[in-house]
């Protein structure tokens, strides 16, 4: 069951990948992303993260894709249109891409560490209780972190997309 | 339950493919999209290291690169319109002024 599951939204999410890719418009692109990561977020409600899997859609599909889609449509994307790929010069980083992803496959295939089947029984009790106890307990400095990180992002996105006033 | 590395494989392959994205593309809002695509197959193997060995962290990181992630693509795409407004083009080999 589960693994059907799996296997389908798998499957899915990397069609939808490679049209990120493959397409030449950067409209189907984006759909097409936001396709995968609503892939990915089931397969996160498979892992039993269902908190993850409600913040990826929240925050990729209904932040980070509407921004792009603004982008999208703020800009001409007209003539990128005509050239999908680089021109010339393909084949080094195609062959580099063959062997990262070959010895990546082989050495999760080839080691018994990544062959278990029967997941680690959870501690009993509220998992997101547990959860947000761990995130803003032990880890509060890194999440004020994040936060002043994200303001940063906040006020530099305002001022570098700022129209210069003289 | 799914083999661990069954999860294990999606992210690599996922990440193969937004490499490729990234590596291959001409169109930075493209380029910009395969690293959103990289971002999300380590998040698939940080969430499943966490559930198969019981561990919070792998889900607490992954908040932590998602908040990131939503930091990186406003800068980046603010420096995007930036970059339209001044020079109108979407092709990364014609951004290359501090090439050297």
């Amino acid at each position: 069951m589960d693994q059907g599951f799996f296997l389908l939204f798998a499957t899915v999410a990397v069609i939808t990948a490679l049209i990120v890719v493959l397409a030449r418009n950067p409209v189907h692109s984006a759909l097409a992303l936001m396709a995968c990561f609503l892939q990915i977020s089931a397969v996160f409600v498979l892992l039993e993260a269902p908190l993850l899997a409600v913040v990826q859609i929240f925050v990729y599909v209904g932040a980070i894709m509407v921004l792009f889609l603004f982008v999208i449509m703020m800009i001409d994307v007209r003539e990128a249109v005509l050239q999908r790929f680089l021109p010339g010069g393909n084949l080094p980083a195609l062959a580099l891409l063959v062997l990262l992803g070959a010895e990546m496959l082989v050495l999760v295939l080839s080691s018994d560490r990544f062959s278990v089947t029967e997941p680690a029984a959870m501690a009993e009790g509220d998992q997101i209780r547990a959860l947000s106890t761990t995130l803003f307990a032990d880890y509060l400095l890194p999440f004020e972190a994040a936060s002043v990180i994200l303001l940063a992002a906040l006020v530099g996105a305002i001022v570098l997309a700022r129209k210069e006033s003289g | 339950m799914v083999p661990l590395w069954w999860h294990i494989s999606l992210g690599v392959v996922l990440f193969v493919i937004g490499a490729a994205g990234v590596l291959l593309r001409r169109n930075i809002l493209v380029v910009l999209m395969s690293l959103e695509l990289l971002l999300n197959s380590v998040n698939i193997n940080f969430i499943a290291f966490g559930r198969y060995y019981a561990d919070f962290r792998g889900q607490i990181f992954a908040i932590f690169v998602i908040a990131i992630t939503a930091a990186e693509v406003a800068v980046a795409l603010g420096i995007l319109v930036a970059l339209v407004r001044n020079k109108s083009t979407l092709k990364v080999d014609d951004v290359s002024v501090m090439k050297g």
